[in-house]
C-alpha cells in the first residue's frame, strides 16, 4: 500500500508542478519567469532527443542544425519579410521540417554511431552555411530588430510573460505530442523496438516507418524552439544559434542523467541540471567535466538513470504510458505491479 | 595559372594523406569493435598536447618525442577498452556512443582547463620549412610528402598486419563473430583491448604529423572526427585501401573549395562526402 501512496503523492505534485508552471508569470518575478522560459525550452529539446534516442534508436548528435535553422528562419520570416512574429515561429518550424527531410534521406543511409556523426557532419554545413547568409548578418550574426521584440508586449513583464508562455505552450504539446505518440500503435512499436529491435521486427513492427516518422516529428518542434530561443537570447549568429554544447551536449547529458528512454527521465534530468546550475557555472571548465563523467558514471551504474532509481522506489511510471493486460486477461487476482514493471529492457 | 591549380591540387592529395593517417585508427576500431569512438579526433588532440610538453618542457626532437608516446599510446587504448568501453561494448550501441561522447567533451574541457583556448603548435624545425621543387614553379614542402608516404606505409603495414600475422587474423574472427571466436578459445576481451591499443598507436602517428602540420586547440578534436569519419565512410567501411581513396577525395575537394574562397574550403568537403553519400553509400572501395 505504502508505494501505491507515494506514487499518488508524486502523481498529485507532478499536477500541482504543471498547474503552477501554467500560471508561472503570475506567480513568481521577472527573473524566474525568463529562467523558467529558458527551463521550457531545454526540456523540449530533451524531450525530443530522448524520443529518438530513448526510444527511435536514433542517436543524434546534430540536434543542433535544426535549432539554429529554427532561429535563422524565425529571423527571416519576422525580420526580413516583416511577417507576423506570432505567425513566424510555427512557420520556422516549418523549416525545420522541409530541412529534415532531405537529411534524413542522406543519414539514414547510415546507421547507429554513423548516423550520429552523419547528422552532426549536416548540422556543421548547416552552421557554415548559415554564416554565407548576408542578410543575415554574415559569419557574426545580427541583433533581432526592436520591433519584434516589442510586438510581443510593450510593457517588459508583459513581454517575458507572453514568451515564456509560448515556451510553455510549446513544451506542452511536446510532451502531449510524445505521450500520445508512444500510447499509440507506433509507439508500442518503438517502445518493442527499444527493448529489442530484431523481435519487434520479427513480429511485424514497421521499424524503418517509425523511425521516418520520428525523426522528422522532432525537426518541427526543434525548429519552433530555435525561434522561441531566437526571442530569449535577442541575437543570431552561426555559432551560437547553432551551438553544439548549447542544444545538443547539455541535453544529452540532461537525458542520460536523467533517464534515458523514459517519459520522466528528459523532465527529472532537466530539472536537475537548472537547480545544479547556479553552482556549476562557476566552475568554468569543470562544469562539463564534472557533466561528462557524471553521465558517464550513470550509463555504468544505472543505464536508466535519476528516474531508473527513483522509479524503483515507486514500483511504477509518473506517467502511466505502458498499456496493461486486464485483471481478467492476466489470470492473477491480484496484478503483480512491480513485476510488470521490470520486463523493460 | 596551370601552375596555381597542379599546386593546389598537389596540396590536395598530400592533405588526404595526412587526413588518412586520422581516419585509419578510426576505421580499425570501427571496422573490429563495430562502434565509432565519438571522442577519436580529442584523442589526436590530446596526444599533441603531451607531445607539445615534452617537445618544449624536455626539449625533445618531434620525432623522439612520437616514438616516445607510441607505446604509451598502445598502453592507454589497451587500458581504455577493458577497463571502460568494454564494459558498454556489444551490450548497446547507444551506451557506447554516450560514453565515447562524454569522454570527448571531458578530453575537450579538460585540455581547455590545462592549456587555455589559444592554439598551439610543435616546431619542426627544418623539416617543415624545406621544400622540393619539381619545375614548371610546382614545389611542394618535404614534410607534406613526408606524411603522405607515411600514411601509404601506414595503411600497407596495418593491412599486412591484419591479413597476415596471427594477431590480425585473431583480430579479424573477433570482429566478424564475436561468440563464435570466443567458442573456439579466442579471449574477444584482450583481442578488442589490443586492438585498440594499436588504434591509439595511429592516434599517436596521427597526431606526430599533424602537431607539426597546422595549429590545434582544445576545440579541435570534432573537426578530426568529422574528417576522419567522412574518410572512412567514403573509402568504404573497414576498407584500409579506401580510406587512403577517401582521403586524397577529402583534401582534393577542400583544395578546390579553398582555391575558390577560402571559406569554402571545409564546406566543399562536407559537400562532396555528402553527394558521396547520396550516390555511392557503400563507398569508393567497400570491403563486401
Amino acid at each position: 500500500m505504502a508505494p501505491r501512496l507515494i506514487l499518488y503523492i508524486a502523481r498529485a505534485l507532478f499536477a500541482a508542478g504543471i498547474v503552477a508552471m501554467a500560471a508561472a508569470p503570475f506567480l513568481f518575478g521577472a527573473n524566474h519567469v525568463v529562467l523558467l522560459t529558458e527551463f521550457m525550452s531545454m526540456l523540449v529539446l530533451a524531450i525530443m532527443w530522448n524520443l529518438l534516442a530513448g526510444y527511435a534508436d536514433i542517436v543524434t548528435v546534430g540536434q543542433h542544425a535544426y535549432v539554429g535553422v529554427g532561429a535563422y528562419a524565425f529571423f527571416g520570416f519576422a525580420a526580413l519579410l516583416d511577417w507576423n512574429p506570432y505567425l513566424s515561429i510555427p512557420l520556422a518550424g516549418l523549416v525545420a521540417f522541409v530541412i529534415a527531410v532531405p537529411t534524413m534521406a542522406l543519414v539514414f543511409r547510415l546507421r547507429t554511431a554513423y548516423l550520429a556523426i552523419g547528422t552532426w557532419v549536416v548540422a556543421e554545413l548547416l552552421m557554415l552555411a548559415a554564416g554565407k547568409l548576408n542578410a543575415w548578418g554574415g559569419g557574426s550574426g545580427t541583433s533581432v530588430p526592436i520591433s519584434i521584440i516589442l510586438s510581443f508586449g510593450r510593457a517588459r513583464a508583459e513581454r517575458l510573460a507572453n514568451i515564456y508562455w509560448l515556451a510553455f505552450g510549446l513544451a506542452a504539446v511536446a510532451m502531449l505530442a510524445t505521450y500520445f505518440l508512444l500510447r499509440s500503435r507506433i509507439g508500442i512499436g518503438l517502445t518493442a523496438m527499444r527493448d529489442n529491435e530484431e523481435g519487434a521486427a520479427a513480429i511485424g513492427v514497421n521499424i524503418t516507418y517509425a523511425r521516418i516518422l520520428c525523426f522528422l516529428g522532432t525537426a518541427p518542434f526543434l525548429g519552433m524552439a530555435g525561434a522561441i530561443i531566437t526571442l530569449q537570447k535577442l541575437r543570431i549568429a552561426p555559432p551560437a544559434s547553432f551551438s553544439i554544447i548549447d542544444w545538443t551536449v547539455f541535453i544529452i547529458f540532461n537525458v542520460v542523467i536523467g533517464g534515458i528512454g523514459s517519459f520522466e527521465g528528459p523532465i527529472i534530468g532537466t530539472i536537475v541540471y537548472f537547480l545544479l546550475r547556479q553552482y556549476l557555472a562557476g566552475l568554468g571548465a569543470w562544469h562539463l567535466i564534472l557533466l561528462g563523467s557524471f553521465s558517464i558514471i550513470v550509463i555504468l551504474i544505472e543505464k536508466r538513470g535519476l528516474w531508473g532509481l527513483i522509479r524503483r522506489g515507486l514500483g511504477d511510471d509518473l506517467i502511466p504510458i505502458a498499456h496493461r493486460p486486464s485483471a481478467a486477461f492476466d489470470g492473477a487476482a491480484k496484478p503483480n505491479i512491480s513485476a510488470a514493471s521490470d520486463n523493460r529492457r | 595559372m596551370t601552375a596555381v591549380w597542379a599546386n593546389q591540387l598537389l596540396q590536395g592529395v598530400m592533405l588526404g594523406g595526412l587526413y588518412t593517417l586520422f581516419a585509419i585508427g578510426l576505421s580499425l576500431s570501427a571496422g573490429v569493435m563495430r562502434f565509432v569512438n565519438i571522442a577519436h579526433g580529442d584523442f589526436i588532440v590530446l596526444t599533441c598536447y603531451a607531445l607539445l610538453l615534452l617537445t618544449t618542457l624536455l626539449g625533445l626532437n618531434p620525432v623522439v618525442a612520437t616514438l616516445i608516446v607510441l607505446p604509451v599510446a598502445f598502453l592507454f587504448g589497451f587500458g581504455l577498452q577493458r577497463f571502460l568501453l568494454q564494459r558498454v561494448v556489444g551490450e548497446n550501441v547507444l551506451l557506447v556512443i554516450l560514453v565515447t561522447f562524454a569522454l570527448s567533451i571531458i578530453i575537450e574541457n579538460g585540455l581547455l582547463g590545462g592549456f587555455g583556448a589559444d592554439p598551439q603548435k610543435v616546431s619542426g624545425g627544418w623539416m617543415e620549412t624545406e621544400t622540393v621543387a619539381l619545375g614548371d614553379g610546382i614545389n611542394v614542402g618535404l614534410f607534406q610528402i613526408v606524411t603522405f608516404v607515411a600514411a601509404v606505409a601506414l595503411v600497407a603495414v596495418l593491412d599486412l598486419l591484419l591479413y597476415r600475422t596471427n594477431i590480425g587474423a585473431k583480430i579479424r574472427a573477433v570482429s566478424d563473430d564475436v561468440a563464435a571466436a570466443n567458442l573456439i578459445g579466442l579471449s574477444s576481451v584482450r583481442i578488442y583491448a589490443i586492438a585498440m591499443g594499436i588504434t591509439f598507436v595511429t592516434i599517436g602517428i596521427a597526431a606526430g604529423f599533424v602537431s607539426i602540420w597546422t595549429n590545434f586547440d582544445p576545440a579541435s578534436g570534432p573537426t578530426r572526427l568529422l574528417v576522419a569519419f567522412e574518410v572512412i565512410v567514403m573509402g568504404g567501411l573497414g576498407s584500409l585501401w579506401g580510406s587512403l581513396a577517401g582521403g586524397i577525395v577529402l583534401g582534393l575537394a577542400q583544395a578546390v573549395g579553398g582555391q575558390f574562397d577560402i571559406a569554402w574550403q571545409i564546406m566543399a568537403g562536407h559537400i562532396v562526402f555528402l553527394i558521396v553519400l547520396a550516390i555511392r553509400p557503400q563507398g569508393l572501395f567497400p570491403k563486401y
